[in-house]
């Protein structure tokens, strides 16, 4: 009955941001206040939805297309791609990866975002792709811009990317934000710096990789995606239709 | 060895990625992540519902929810052989802008057993995702009419004071005859809800 991993390693919180990180306003009144209790995993928790090639459309990880109207969506062409590895270094494959963003004036298309940027009509800012057998996964999109949110008086998001990832069990599951290297926002971004380890808070950074990036066309950048790994063995995953 | 990759927060705009029928956008209009069963599914079909209160006790409306769950054997869908296949374990909505209001359609969840063998109450697990939640909450919810199952459940049984076990029991009632779970999260507060370590 047994395909999932038996066991993970403790999730370590110091490599995470703290839950009460009063630069970031809202979280003094989100987070928990007593200790989180701690669990072996069991079943439940070893588990996770099968997520299926049916699910996923041809243009879903195309983000310079799935919103087209009638034109192409303005700012700089990109490629996100890496691979999704576990801890040992191992690719994980089939793992659901949706992303949602800003477009090039830092602007989402959200019924609540009402910064005074404007929408692009032919940019939703939602995609999604399962990672291959090799880990590997692509999405062609926009670079975001940087937009002002309401924390501090004068508060800027550096450009970043939200990524949320569902793998082969809820030990798994993860959602973080992608940046990218060498923007001037991110010391000075509350939420970046929730991650108390440099290094952690580093290893949110995208890199730019000229040896992928297509010439006249689309820049690329890298970035790995790590997910925990198991303590012990894994077991066979149960193949897609299996 | 590599390190997992750092949590962030999902933002106020993680509809667009995981319910963008909320944002507004036409991305998957038809799809419905909250109805977790089809026609046909086994067992006993039920609604959890209710409301994520933040430390002023103010509604938490632009939440996404996870669920998590067994069919109403135990088995778990894409994972275990024999699962029903009218039911999909996992549901995903985000709270109404309105109220805060979250409701998942689904099935009573069976038992199962932990990896020495014992077994645990009928139980979901739900994951909360919000702007301020710098990582994702993970709680369970068990089921007030399962007393005894619950009061032998090894993992309730972790959380050193009883009173904080009630926290994790949805309540029942029955309305137009479907039997309606309210489960409401506490992030702070006396009464704040159990969220675990996994
Ligand atoms: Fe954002």
């Amino acid at each position: 009955m047994d395909n999932a991993p038996r066991a993970f390693r403790p999730r370590d919180r110091a490599r995470h941001p703290v839950a009460w990180f009063p630069d970031y306003k809202s979280s003094v009144y989100r987070s928990p206040r007593l200790p989180l209790v701690s669990l072996s995993a069991t079943r439940s928790e070893l588990t996770a939805p099968l997520f299926g090639h049916d699910l996923i459309r041809a243009t879903d990880n195309d983000l310079l297309v799935n919103g087209r109207v009638d034109g192409d969506p303005i700012g700089p062409r990109i490629v996100l791609f890496g691979r999704v590895l576990d801890e040992e270094g191992r690719p994980v494959p089939n793992v659901l990866i949706e992303l949602w963003q800003a477009n090039a004036a830092g602007r989402y298309r959200h019924v609540n975002d009402t910064y005074r940027a404007p929408i692009d009509p032919n940019f939703w800012g939602v995609g999604r792709t399962l990672s291959e057998p090799d880990g590997s996964y692509r999405f062609r999109t926009i670079r975001p811009g940087p937009y002002p949110w309401r924390n501090r008086v004068n508060d800027w998001r550096p450009a970043h990317i939200h990524i949320s990832l569902w793998g082969a069990s809820l030990c798994q599951r993860l959602i973080s934000q992608i940046y990218f290297e060498g923007d001037p926002l991110l010391p000075l971004c509350p939420i970046f710096n929730s991650i108390p380890d440099p290094a952690a808070r580093e290893r949110l950074v995208a890199k730019l990789d000229m040896s992928e990036s297509l010439p006249h066309d689309t820049l690329a950048w890298r970035f790995d995606i790590v997910l925990r790994g198991p303590r012990q063995t894994w077991f066979e995953n149960l193949r897609e239709g299996a | 060895m590599l390190r997992e990759i750092p949590s962030q927060t999902a933002g106020p705009y993680v509809h667009i990625g995981l319910v963008p029928s909320a944002a507004g956008i036409p991305f998957e209009p038809e799809r419905d992540w909250g109805r977790m069963l089809g026609p046909g599914a086994r067992g006993e079909r039920i609604r959890i519902e209710g409301i994520v209160f933040d430390g002023t006790g103010s509604p938490v409306k632009d939440a996404v929810l996870e669920l998590w769950q067994p069919d109403a054997a135990g088995r778990f869908p894409g994972r275990d052989p024999g699962a029903d296949p009218a039911f999909s374990g996992f549901g995903r909505v985000a709270t109404d802008f309105g109220t805060g209001l979250f409701a998942f359609e689904t099935v009573k969840p069976g038992r199962v057993p932990t990896a020495e063998g014992r077994l645990q109450a009928p139980h979901a697990t739900l994951l909360i995702f919000a702007r301020g939640i710098n990582i994702h909450l993970h709680t369970r919810i068990y089921f007030e009419d399962e007393a005894a199952a619950n009061a032998e459940d090894p993992v309730l049984a972790l959380i050193e004071q009883p009173c904080r076990r009630e926290t994790l029991i949805a309540r029942r009632a029955l309305r137009e005859g479907l039997p309606v779970y309210r489960f409401d999260v506490h992030i702070q507060g006396p009464n704040e809800t159990v969220f675990f370590d996994v």
